[in-house]
């Protein structure tokens, strides 16, 4: 079956349909990650993007029940060069494409994602519509124009959680998945703020000992300090992070309070809590290869990114430390707060997808917590 | 941190000649490597022995040593240069082995020189069996279970633990000489003494077999801040127990989900760190339970690699370059990625297609070896192909290998009507033990399995190879069975099969398959692809998947929407390489290319270079303006030309490959400079040669054409045996004979050759005991210039690739050499020559013979350039373009006053049952040169270079044919004097007693034991003298050869090679060998 992909901007695409049958707008972005197509598929942050994968060999390793990030794929369409219909691997349990119309995915397969890609590249991240029922690029492309922007809107308030919840699973380890981590005695009590979140970071932080307690995006500061916190995590999401004036607010009344850490959107919400600004970039960094250099080792280390916005470093005040940049573009990658303990990264420590070379950053929001910890009880 | 100041001088350490597992990837890591340190203002001294190298150029280092790449020669050029710093970790395992003999040695200490690179310990951590499963048991890495053997003792001991299968592997071998994989307790005791054998240490590793295991390579850096990132990852089509150099191999890994390819990636992080391979590329080798994913390390190389080459082609990444940059101090954020140019090398390259490498084998120069692909690595070349589907890539690796596969043919069925036919017993047991036993064909049988109905799950339980590449070659073959309901409907009016001939394409069909589907000829399949628009685009290689942009036009064809190619147009210049490296066209045709991307480069021409070998210079995308990776067919290159048009096409650098193409190419209005196709053909064309010959009142030998038996039984009765016998159109001499009786004349037209009227055999007289003359010429259609005269030091008869030669000639007469001469001017004139020629000679008993004739760049042009210090190939390429020699002020012969010694190097010990004897068919891989200012001096580098181990001192056996006797005499009377002592079988030593030579008898292998062979396995010879004739006495004798082989003992087989050996063993007792690099050699300008 024929399926469009079109653009905003007048630029189309004619291949075949894949997963659901239907039509859907989002914001094109691609992602340059050669494997993990199942956690990006599942990463709450994509809520709202049609993501084109560049590797054009998508859906070899097969769906399994174990790479999920969430409990259902959350992005609005996906774009592959080729999917497979036929997995190899020892955990498949479904092909790429029945996992999609399982879940109303649609998508699309069979067009040049490289010259996509170099659109994208060149004329910036734009909204796109991909449809198999209206295969007629006029119209389609008139759709794409008057669908609505992601800029300016409060993408957390569709993907973050309804109640509390204290997961307990821990990272994945093969032959034994993902270990259960229940904490029984003397672990850190952390409330994480659920934006958007990834499992990785909540297995992450219960691996190194972490009691944490899932909030939705809009619970109250002093609700959350009554929780009587040792930490606060602020997770990654989808979107815009300007329009989230509660989640700004609540950080600000957060900090010095209690020891925090953002990842993506979370890093953003603190530099603006913080008096700093955002801003869009041209097309964002998705894959599992940019590289960061972080300031107080001197290393580099190779970052699993998702973001479409950024923090101005020009808008950052004197209390606050840039600690990371991207080694690309030179952009923040991460910072620190120098009166108070917090701390946060732009790229995703969690991994999955990507490298594990950021994993040292859980263990730095643990060391901080120890630390305020002490100082608590010794004041 | 910025590159260190406190190093000023580095010497860096060449792989010595092309051998199977060590090939031409070793010139293009250190070149670069060589130019990257020039670039940062460091004083390099290079030592190779290889002059067919581009490294080796006298511009790419300040002092280039072409001297035996040995301890005693590396300890000598440090004692002479005293270099700051050693950098051994990019001329492969043989730079990284002589640089731990001489580490070890305490030479490095002495005249305080560091390593750099990688460290004493970190290398025998990864090279050491036992040190590196200790380190892995460090980090909690599995590795296979294993033990060492030193003797057959603990080979015994150590097999009881493992169980069968089992691999063994022996220490600090190439290419995992020696090893193998034994199923069974006899099979076992024969790989394992021949393991201990092989290993220098005497060391075997007897392993779990984990065949049938999941195959994956990682290409790590590191820098000196500890950053460490992966550039590739390679995932195995076959399945473990092929040697990975064997192996299809595609990137990046395709079937291993994101966790699972990042406890790869952390493995090979801990892997890197643990080992403290402190800067530099390193390739480590993983094996993976497809059933539960369990990892194993299999291997670590601590240097850059053959895989690091592909991983370099693959990605764009350039590991040797930045390799070399982390050697000296910097870091990987502190260097540039020269693709993208705003980003830095600290990054791990992303690609948004997929590469598909496939070995390139010569069994059918070694009938008598087992070509089962195992642990030990066989195959001589490889090609690479760039897709943006597997299948795409894997149809286009096929074509690019040029074994004349165009995509899957069909291994059973005769043509395409029968795909459909149910197979019979005896096609499906042959299938069945096709699937079972890895080879270099078992590709083809894969598709055959699935036109037979057998499912995928079936052939993955045969073969072991992943049931994701059989898919896609199910896909591949359904497609091909769909284009075959159209065979006689090929309706271009039909919007169905447009797409349908557009999906072929993606799919990565060639013209040329389709044709034969389809039952036309590729001529009408390309003009149908052009009505219909149905045309390759060129897309970027760019280390990011689009995410920048990139600025070098490092090209591969798709079939998809947009091109990236953006031709310029500026005047531009285009060179068809030689593909993948065979015996008889390596890396001497490789130089040629690159050479005139440089020099028409200088002249202001964009280059575009046309080449499917990764492993070559010729492929890196800084040798010429723009590069595409494609294969060198009609219609890849073609397609090409029409993007580009360029204003000439250079064909005659790039071995046979382009030059078969010349004629086709022309017929389709490719504007080719140089020599005519014509002129070609002229040469190539046995009656029109003939002709030739005959205008110009040469002398050749006598000769005629026969299409069967009788004929040339009569042939041969006529001008009298020995005859040489060769298929017309041969290449490196394939095939070719001396026959010196009827009978097995008549077993030659019938069995080897199966000669017919379409496929005529040529028989010429062979003229017994002539000297044989290479001369390699520049010519303008105007004026000739000679380029070099070589002599061959053995006898005519032996492939002139084999052969060792010398420049100039050695006892060659004045006369003659200004016969050879004239004749070469002649005939350089008539066929209007522009460009290069070779000419081979004869000279029997005062005459001059015209052998051959080759009006393209020859095997001999790299050596020829070294020894004379005149760039032929650069000169030839802008003599193509346009100049004229006068103008390029080439006048002249240059006549060195020193010696060049080119010497031939074997693969013999790879082919275990192979015969050693030289013959007219060309065996070598690879070739070394000697230089200095006497011939002895020359010629026992040139041995040394080629890792024979020429004795001091000891007990030399010979056993010589009749009419060898007398000539025998004199040289073993000055090795007697020299101290020598003789063993002799009986015929020799009779002799040599008579003539009053001591020496002592020894039986030949058929009189009993002890006979010669014993006393060659029990080290009591130090040198073997042999030489045959008839079939008998080589059957006898063959035992000896392989087992000097086999215990690395010096051997000769011909006389000429004998009285040269003597001299070269004189010379080196006489005085010590001394260095001296290639740019003192040269007259001052």
């Amino acid at each position: 079956m024929k399926a469009v992909l079109a653009l905003a901007d007048g630029k189309y695409f004619v291949g075949k349909a894949l997963g659901s049958v239907g039509e859907v707008t989002g914001e094109v972005v691609f992602n340059t990650s050669m494997a993990g197509y199942q956690e990006i598929l599942t990463d709450p942050s994509y809520h709202g993007e049609i993501v084109t994968m560049t590797y054009p060999q998508i859906g070899n390793y097969g769906i399994n029940p174990e790479d999920v990030e969430s409990n259902r794929p959350f992005l609005s369409g996906f774009v592959v060069k080729e999917a497979c219909p036929f997995p190899s691997n020892f955990r498949s349990e479904m092909s790429l494409d029945a996992y999609l119309k399982e879940n109303n995915i649609v998508s699309i397969e069979g067009i040049d994602t490289r010259a996509l890609v170099r659109h994208i590249r060149t004329v910036g991240a734009q909204t796109g519509i991909i449809s198999s029922t209206d295969i007629d690029p006029d119209s389609l492309i008139e759709k794409a124009r008057k669908a609505p922007s992601i800029v300016g809107r409060d993408l957390v308030r569709e993907v973050t959680c309804s109640e509390p919840y204290q997961p307990t699973e821990g990272v994945w380890k093969l032959g034994e998945g993902y270990v259960d981590c229940e904490q029984t005695h003397s672990s850190y009590k952390v409330i994480a703020y659920d934006f958007g979140i990834k499992r990785n970071i909540l297995r992450n932080l219960a691996t190194l000992g972490c009691n944490v307690t899932v909030v939705p995006a809009a619970t109250t500061a002093e609700e959350v300090l009554n929780m009587n916190p040792d930490g606060v995590f602020l997770s990654n999401g989808p979107g815009d992070p300007e329009p989230l004036h509660y989640a700004q607010v609540n950080i600000k009344k957060l900090l010095g309070k209690v020891p925090v850490f953002g990842i993506c959107l979370g890093h953003q919400l603190l530099s603006i809590a913080l008096g700093g600004q955002t801003y869009k970039l041209k097309f964002g960094h998705r894959g599992g290869n940019q590289p960061v250099l972080d300031y107080q080792r001197q290393q580099v280390e190779i970052t699993s990114q998702n973001h479409g916005f950024a923090v101005d470093e020009e808008s950052l005040g004197n209390d606050i430390k840039v600690t990371h940049i991207n080694l690309n573009d030179n952009t923040v990658e991460g910072i620190q707060l120098l009166s108070a303990p917090a701390f946060s990264v732009q790229y995703h420590p969690e991994a999955s997808p990507g490298p594990h070379d950021a994993q040292y950053l859980f263990e730095r929001f643990i060391d901080l917590m120890k630390k305020h910890k002490k100082g608590v009880k010794n004041a | 941190m910025p590159k260190r100041t406190d190093i000023k001088k580095i010497l860096i350490i060449g792989a010595g000649p092309i051998v199977i597992g060590q090939a031409c990837e070793f010139d293009y890591s250190g070149t670069q490597a060589c130019k990257a340190l020039k670039e940062e203002g460091y004083e390099v001294v290079l030592l190779n022995s290889n002059p067919a190298t581009i490294m080796t150029d006298p511009d790419f280092a300040d002092r280039t040593y072409i001297e035996p790449v040995t301890p005693d020669v590396l300890s000598r050029i440090i004692a002479k240069e005293r270099p700051d710093a050693l950098l051994p970790t990019l001329g492969g395992q043989t730079a990284l082995n002589t640089a731990v003999s001489v580490a070890e040695s305490g030479i490095l200490e002495k005249y305080n020189v560091e390593l750099i690179g990688a460290k004493l310990d970190p290398i025998k951590k990864a090279e050491d069996r036992t040190l590196f499963k200790q380190a892995m048991q460090n980090i909690e890495i599995d590795v296979p279970r294993s033990g060492l053997a030193h003797n057959y003792e603990e080979a015994v001991k150590v097999i009881e633990d493992i169980g069968f299968p089992a691999i063994i592997r022996p220490s600090f071998t190439l290419g995992g000489t020696g090893g193998g994989v034994a199923y069974n307790r006899e099979e076992y005791d024969r790989m394992a003494i021949l393991g201990i054998d092989a290993s220098p240490t005497s060391e075997i590793l007897v392993e779990e077999s984990i065949i049938g295991w999941k195959e994956y390579e990682l290409e790590v850096m590191r820098d000196t801040a500890d950053n460490v990132v992966i550039i590739c990852s390679i995932e195995n089509f076959d399945a473990m127990g092929v040697h990975t150099g064997d192996s299809v191999t595609v990137a990046p890994a395709q079937t291993l989900s994101d966790k699972e390819y990042q406890i790869l990636r952390d493995a090979s992080l801990k892997i890197i760190r643990e080992i403290g391979v402190e800067t530099g590329g390193s390739n480590i080798q993983f094996g993976i339970n497809p059933k539960d994913g369990r990892l194993v390390v299999i291997e670590m190389n601590p240097r850059v690699s053959r895989s690091s080459a592909l991983a370099s082609k693959a990605t764009g990444f350039p590991i040797a370059k930045i390799a070399a940059k982390l050697s000296v101090g910097y870091r990987l954020n502190e260097i540039k990625n020269d693709i993208t140019r705003e980003t830095l090398a600290s990054f791990e390259p992303t690609i948004d297609y997929v590469v598909t490498k496939v070995p390139r084998f010569t069994f059918e120069k070694f009938p008598q070896s087992d070509a089962t692909l195992t642990t030990q690595m066989k195959s001589v070349g490889e090609a690479m192909a760039i897709g943006r589907t597997f299948k795409e890539s894997l149809q286009k690796s096929l074509r690019s290998l040029e074994i004349d596969s165009y995509g899957f043919e069909s291994r059973i069925f005769k043509n395409p009507a029968e795909y459909v036919r149910n197979i019979t017993t005896r096609e499906r047991d042959e299938l069945i033990s096709q699937l079972q036993i890895p080879s270099w064909e078992r590709m083809w049988y894969l598709a055959d399995a699935i036109r037979a109905g057998f499912s995928i799950d079936q052939i993955h339980q045969l073969s072991g190879i992943d049931p994701w590449f059989l898919s896609n070659i199910a896909q591949i073959v359904e497609k091909e069975s769909v284009l075959l309901t159209y065979k006689d409907q090929l309706n271009t009016n039909n919007q169905d099969f447009i797409d349908l001939l557009r999906e072929a394409k993606q799919y990565g069909f060639s013209d040329r398959r389709l044709a034969f589907l389809w039952g036309i000829t590729e001529y009408d399949v390309r003009d149908m692809r052009h009505n219909l628009a149905v045309l390759p685009v060129y897309k970027r290689v760019d280390t990011c998947a689009a995410e920048f942009e990139a600025f070098t036009p490092y090209l591969y064809s798709t079939y998809e929407s947009e091109c990236e190619a953006e031709p310029t147009d500026k005047r531009k210049i285009m060179i068809l390489g030689g593909g993948p490296n065979r015996i008889g066209q390596g890396i001497e045709f490789d130089y040629c290319c690159v050479h005139g991307a440089f020099s028409l480069a200088a002249d202001g021409f964009e280059t575009i270079m046309v080449n499917c070998n990764p492993e070559t210079v010729s492929t890196d995308y800084d040798t010429s303006d723009r590069l595409y990776f494609e294969p060198l067919t009609l219609e890849d290159v073609l397609e090409i030309v029409e993007i580009e048009k360029p204003e000439g096409v250079i064909v005659q650098y790039g071995g046979q490959t382009p030059l078969k193409l010349a004629a086709d190419l022309e017929k389709a209005g490719v504007p080719i400079i140089g020599t005519s196709p014509d002129a070609i053909d002229r040469a190539e064309d046995r009656e029109r040669f003939q002709a030739l010959v005959n205008k110009l009142n040469l002398l050749q030998p006598q000769n005629g054409i026969a299409r069967a038996f009788d004929q040339a039984e009569v042939i041969a009765e006529k001008i009298g045996y020995p005859v040489v016998v060769r298929p017309s159109y041969v290449l490196g001499g394939r095939a070719m004979e001396i026959v010196y009786d009827v009978e097995r004349l008549r077993d030659y037209m019938k069995y080897a050759v199966d000669a017919s009227p379409e496929h005529p055999v040529l028989v010429d007289k062979f003229l017994q005991n002539a000297i044989e003359v290479d001369v390699d010429a520049l010519a303008d259609g105007r004026d000739v210039v000679i380029g070099g005269i070589m002599q061959h030091i053995e006898e005519a008869g032996i492939h002139s690739g084999d052969s060792a030669c010398t420049l100039p000639p050695f006892s060659l007469p004045e006369d003659i050499i200004a016969e050879i001469r004239r004749q070469t001017i002649e005939l350089a004139l008539e066929l209007k020559v522009i460009g290069l020629m070779n000419i081979q000679f004869a000279v029997k008993d005062g005459d001059v013979y015209l052998l051959e004739v080759n009006p393209r760049a020859s095997r001999t042009v790299p050596f020829v350039s070294k020894a004379t210090g005149r760039p032929l190939a650069q000169i030839a390429a802008k003599v193509m373009a346009g100049k004229n020699l006068a103008q390029l002020n080439i006048y002249g012969e240059i006549i060195p006053e020193y010696i060049s010694v080119k010497e031939a190097v074997f693969p013999f010990v790879k082919f275990p049952g192979v015969d050693t004897l030289l013959g007219p068919e060309m065996k070598s891989t690879g070739e070394v040169m000697g230089i200095d200012y006497d011939f002895g001096n020359a010629y026992a580098k040139s041995q040394l270079g080629a890792g024979v181990k020429l004795p001091r001192s000891g007990k030399i056996f010979i056993s010589v044919k009749d009419s060898d006797k007398e000539a025998i005499l004199e040289p073993t009377k000055k090795l007697i004097a020299a101290g020598f002592t003789i063993v002799a079988t009986s015929g020799t030593a009779t002799y040599l007693n008579q003539q009053g030579v001591k020496s002592e008898r020894v039986n030949k292998v058929k009189e009993g034991r002890p006979h010669c062979v014993d006393a060659i396995k029990s080290g009591e010879i130090c040198l073997v003298f042999n030489t045959t004739l008839g079939a008998e006495s080589i059957t006898d004798s063959y035992s000896i050869r392989r087992s000097v082989i086999i215990y690395e003992i010096a051997y000769f087989t011909t006389m000429e090679g004998i009285k040269a050996g003597t001299d070269g063993i004189l010379a080196m007792l006489r005085e010590n060998l001394d260095v001296k690099p290639l740019q003192e050699y040269y007259p001052v300008i």
